[in-house]
């Protein structure tokens, strides 16, 4: 990917849409990255007794990739200077090889000082929308 | 249970010091995807101007994490942990996290909040080197559902 430049970056430019797949694997490997062991990320039967419908994703994860799709396109992992988002609905992950899908969309809103510019993040996973208010203040080159 | 406003404007502990490696660094990038070599590569993180390999956002979680557990494993508090979700997260980086660097973190509760059968707790968490330079401030808000 070609990474954007300051000047290019218009309010209106769409970011590259991405999926990325995530797979029960994927959630035990970032339970021992993050330290974040709650059971309803591995666990059906617990996750199933607190009614949720299946094990789920750490919403962090999600929001680490919604970062990773930014830093993507940034080309610099280091140029986000402000990031938040609002944990909608969690990411279902089902046990299975293809896991769930999570896709992304961004749109540069803003151009700011600092070569910076705001952008606005979609994040969907079997139709549902799974960040909402998903901001984040990026540095172009 | 509700959340026990009385807690409101409390600052707690900060955490004991916490050292950035570059394993653990790169063990997070893995971890979420993240391919840049900045994250896994000291000569190309300092050709990009930086001291070391730095640390992908989210990965101030982990280090923040470390000053709001002085938060929630207060039992004063009276939150209900198996009704607890995680409503919002933001964080203000100030600069990256890079490898090499000692940092505590420090949590102050600044809202709790009754909305119909559910309680909101916002925290603002202080990610600062043990020189006091402030690296990035994290603010978070837990969900509890009514039961």
């Amino acid at each position: 990917m070609t990474n954007p430049s300051y000047d290019e970056a218009q309010p209106g430019t769409e970011l590259p849409p991405r999926q990325y797949q995530v797979t029960r694997r994927d959630l035990v490997r970032y339970a021992g990255a993050s330290g974040d062991f709650n059971v309803i990320h591995w666990n059906e039967r617990i996750a199933k007794s607190v009614g949720l419908p299946d094990v789920i994703a750490h919403g962090m994860l999600t929001m680490a990739l919604a970062g990773r799709f930014l830093t993507e396109w940034a080309g610099d992992p280091g140029a986000i200077t402000e990031y938040g988002v609002r944990f909608s609905a969690p990411v279902v992950v089902p046990d299975d090889d293809k896991g769930a899908t999570v896709e992304f969309a961004g749109t540069v809103t803003e151009r700011l000082e600092g070569n910076r510019v705001a952008v606005e993040v979609t994040a969907r996973s079997d139709g549902t929308k799974v960040l909402t208010r998903a901001r984040a203040v990026v540095r172009l080159k | 249970m509700a959340i026990n406003t009385g807690y409101i404007g409390r600052t707690f502990e900060p955490s004991e010091p916490y050292e950035v490696s570059r394993v653990k660094i790169a063990e997070f990038a893995d971890a979420i995807g993240e391919p840049s070599a900045l994250c896994r590569d000291r000569d190309a993180a300092q050709a990009a101007g930086y001291p070391d390999v730095i640390a992908p956002p989210t990965f101030a979680i982990v280090v923040s994490a470390k000053g709001s557990a002085r938060v929630t494993h207060n039992p004063d508090l009276g939150i209900n942990y198996a009704m607890v979700v995680h409503g919002e997260q933001n964080f203000t980086h100030h600069r990256p996290l890079h490898a090499g660097d000692v940092v505590t973190s420090q949590s102050t509760i600044e809202d709790i909040r009754q909305i119909g059968s559910m309680t909101t707790m916002t925290t603002v968490t202080e990610i600062r080197t043990v020189d006091g330079e402030r690296v990035c401030t994290a603010r978070s808000t837990l969900v509890e559902r009514g039961a």
